[in-house]
């Protein structure tokens, strides 16, 4: 169905199904319960979910497939930020013109950038995406300073232009809309002590993320997706046949900046806000760590990455002392202590330290990702419905899909 | 345009009990509040957003606990601190509006996306009804933005550029630092007394917003004393080594160097300044100076002795001998055990601003409490008679300043108040260039709901 084999439509409409679902699948505990603490069902971080799958999706696309590893892509981002506040600046507050605008003004630059960058391979292409996205960076910080804001970014103000919108009532803030529906308008659901919240920008970025994923399992099954693991695997034997790899390297590079590009002007559609350090190399490094953590190659991982990754971000650095020891309150005084000094350095502030510690033990124990394991505990089910008649998945030669 | 955001804790408490009671499960649709997170229960929830991580670890550290001390006191406990020299008697030590403040904390990495994503997950997911914190102006400038679309209160920590009650102002953010205009206006009288008005400068100034404003303030404000600009050249934030920025300073001609730098840039260029020399020179038959137009005292006990006798500006010193700043060193000293920095103060002093704020408009709606905070005038907490000034929302307040110990006693006893410019003298008009012009305006106050 949709062009798709049983196996990906099946993936499809479980996505579709855990998307939708997200407000009541993210918020498992009871409002007021020490668990609450937990969810993550709220509109910012359920926004971040999807908008950094997107980024990590589009990102796999080029390091999954290629086996180029870019370190810049995060300059993809940051332009695609800045081009669609500019249209909210001076067009219209409506998110569709600054989306379409985001993606095109990254796809551009990432012609640039990776015409440049893709005469070398390797750590030489690597370092050159690096360099771009500082450069970009910098240029954002200080030297465009007029362009971007500087370190203080930009916002949409009362007395941006805005052509297409009519004028703002008296008082009234600009808010980011589709077609009158502000992103930043929920529904609230309450159903005994639990609390649901369905956020318009949501579902907004939801749809969008879902028509990227679909358009990405399209890329990975098609003709063009088996060239572009051409390239991976053997590039001079591609030459050879009279192949030439540098169209495909580029057309994947652009395709995986312009989704970089969406996932930044829906960073702004959703939070009309954009400052330079969303270009800044850590968040370039933080989409390899999400398409690694996940499963570099398969289609799932990097979003299932990308949602571990912000969930640590957010939920892990909000848990501080004064928690923990509400936690432990129920333990004798000195073994309380004990346990909360133990964990401190986990929590909070520490929650890098927590995810560098999970990212060595799945690089370790478990090279293809999450996903990989999530096969491996299949594997392990079904073996023992079948009692060993099936190979561990990990044996399969077969890349892990 | 369905927009039923309401408030979670209160509802929830009262809801949870009947829903646990009844078998069938209730569906509730709840009825729109007056405002964002509107606190119904028996306590109010503050969201604390500060730096845990990054370049300004050591000062959200230092605003952390004054947050603490803060709702301790408004809490009754401890031994109430600044709230018995604050000229407002309001507070009581039964809370705010007689409800027991909680508080969440966030981590900033001062990092402005980073900083929204934390303070959206306090409104949304917490229920915070007033965000304060923050140690950058880009933070304060994109969380100030972020509170005025959510509808809460955005009480700024320290950030000192113009631009957040200048460019950037909004209706719901209010700053109780000073900011870079001041310490220009406030510096360049002491300059000249000290240094005489035929001075010719030379200016370092961090590439990036905060460096723009703090170089032009003082640029303007030495310039209308006679001073001479010589030469500003921009230095990048990443840099740790000056040496090829300051070698060219005394082949210049300049005989003053401003450093408009701020925390590990300071230190690293100021010491390289003196190890160049600079101290000792002599240029066109003066000695040579070094000027520091925001201290604080991190910065200082990094640079280490290298700030002896150098000149700069701070919003607060603990070293101040009036009976709040007394009480609140006391109260602080005794929870930690060393005396709070700038930094610590502005939040402290912030926190109450607000909680009496609350009070005196009876209610947490951000617009009433806008409103009882705007043009209000108050004493008692460090800083001598402060003005909230309505059009801009920025306190007016004397501004110290001080200068770099010769023999400093301790490690935190590095800086010594030379002046105490009054207000009078960094009193500036709401629509001046420096501050947006005409065209910076506060919006009107959003309440959210």
């Amino acid at each position: 169905m949709l062009g798709l084999n049983k196996k990906d439509f099946l993936l499809l409409l479980i996505v579709t199904m855990l998307t939708m679902l997200a407000p009541f699948v993210l918020n498992p505990f009871p409002e007021g319960s020490a668990l609450a603490q937990f969810n993550a069902g709220y509109p910012d971080l359920m926004q971040r979910f999807v908008i950094f799958g997107i980024f990590a999706i589009g990102f796999n696309i080029l390091f999954g497939l290629t086996g180029y590893l870019s370190f810049g892509h995060a300059a993809f981002l940051g332009v695609g930020s800045y081009a669609a506040i500019w249209m909210m600046k001076l067009l219209t507050m409506n998110v569709i013109p600054a989306i379409i605008v985001a993606v095109v003004v990254a796809g551009l630059f990432s012609v640039v950038v990776g015409f440049i960058s893709l005469r070398r391979s390797g750590i030489y292409f690597s370092i050159l995406t690096l360099a771009f996205a500082m450069m970009s960076y910098q240029l954002a910080y200080s030297v465009l300073t007029p362009i971007t804001g500087g370190e203080t970014g930009l916002q949409p103000k009362v007395n941006d232009p805005r052509l297409l919108d009519s004028a703002l009532v008296d008082g009234a803030t600009p808010t980011a809309n589709l077609f009158g529906l502000s992103m930043r308008s929920s529904y609230e659901l309450e159903i005994g002590s639990w609390l649901f919240t369905f956020n318009a920008g949501y579902y907004v970025a939801a749809v969008v993320m879902l028509l990227s994923f679909y358009l990405a399992i399209r890329i990975f099954r098609s003709p063009f997706g088996m060239m572009l693991r051409a390239v991976k695997s053997n590039q001079n034997r591609m030459k050879y046949t009279g192949l030439n790899p540098k169209p495909y390297t580029l057309a994947a590079f652009v395709i995986s900046g312009m989704y970089a590009g969406l996932a930044g002007g829906l960073m702004v559609a959703m939070d009309s806000q954009v400052g330079p350090e969303r270009m800044f190399w850590t968040a370039s490094g933080e989409v390899v760590l999400m398409t690694i953590l996940g499963g570099v190659g398969t289609l799932i991982g990097p979003v299932l990455g990308a949602g571990a990754i912000k969930y640590m971000e957010n939920i892990i650095s909000k848990i501080n002392t004064e928690i923990l020891h509400s936690w432990f309150s129920f333990l004798p005084d000195g073994l309380e202590d004990l346990i909360v000094n133990l964990t401190y350095p986990f929590i909070g502030k520490g929650w890098h330290l927590t995810l560098g510690i999970v990212f060595m033990l799945v690089v370790i124990f478990l090279p293809g990702g999450l996903v990989e394991g999530a096969q491996r505990i299949a594997g392990l089910i079904r073996r023992k419905d079948k009692s060993g008649g099936m190979p561990p998945a990990s044996a399969k030669a077969e890349p892990a899909e | 345009m369905i927009d039923l955001k309401m408030n979670r804790r209160g509802l929830m408490k009262g809801a949870a009990a009947v829903g646990v009671g009844l078998s069938a499960p209730q569906f509730f649709v709840r009825g729109a509040n007056a405002f964002t997170n509107e606190p119904t229960g028996s306590s109010v929830t503050l969201g604390f957003n500060v730096p845990q991580t990054g370049p300004y670890a050591d000062e959200g550290a230092d605003e952390l606990r004054a947050y603490e001390l803060a709702v301790e006191h408004l809490n009754g406990g401890g031994d109430g601190g600044m709230l018995a020299t604050f000229s407002s008697k309001t507070l009581e030590g039964n809370g705010i509006f007689g409800k027991k403040v909680e508080y969440v904390t966030g981590d900033t990495q001062t990092k402005s996306d980073a900083a929204r994503a934390s303070a959206r997950s306090m409104i949304e997911k917490d229920g915070a009804v007033m965000i304060t914190g923050g140690s950058s102006s880009g933070v304060a400038v994109a969380v100030q933005a972020l509170c005025q679309e959510a509808g809460v209160i955005f009480m700024a920590g320290l950030t000192h550029s113009n631009d957040t009650t200048g460019k950037d102002r909004k209706a719901n953010g209010f700053r109780h630092f000073f900011n870079s205009y001041m310490s220009g206006a406030a510096l360049a009288p002491v300059l000249s007394k000290a240094y005489g008005t035929d001075r010719k400068a030379y200016h370092l100034t961090a590439d990036y917003n905060w460096g723009y404003t703090t170089e032009q303030a003082v640029r303007e404000s030495t310039e209308a004393m006679g001073w001479e600009t010589v030469n500003a050249v921009k230095t990048p934030l990443t840099q740790t080594d000056f040496s090829s920025y300051i070698a060219p300073v005394l082949q210049s001609g300049a005989d003053v160097l401003v450093l408009n730098h701020y925390g590990g840039n300071m230190v690293n260029s100021l010491t390289n300044a003196v190890q160049f020399g600079l101290r000792a020179a002599q240029a066109n038959g003066k000695n040579f100076e070094i000027v520091v137009p925001l201290y604080s005292r991190l910065m200082a006990r990094g640079a280490g002795s290298n700030v002896a006798g150098i000149y700069g500006s701070t919003n607060w010193h603990w070293s101040l001998q009036d009976e709040a700043s007394k009480a609140f060193v006391k109260s602080f000293g005794t929870k930690y055990g060393f005396p709070p920095s700038q930094a610590a103060h502005t939040c402290y002093v912030q926190t109450l601003l607000y909680a009496d704020a609350v009070n005196r408009a009876g209610s947490f709606n951000p617009c009433a409490v806008g409103e009882a905070l705007e043009g209000f005038e108050f004493d008692g907490l460090g800083n001598g008679p402060t003005l909230y000034r309505a059009e801009d929302h920025q306190c007016f307040k004397d501004v110290l300043v001080v200068r770099g110990k010769e023999n400093p006693e301790n490690e935190f006893d590095l800086l010594e108040v030379v002046e105490v410019t009054p207000v009078s003298q960094v009193m500036y008009s709401p629509d001046h260039p420096q501050m947006g012009g005409a065209e910076a305006t506060l919006g009107t106050c959003n309440p959210g709901a």
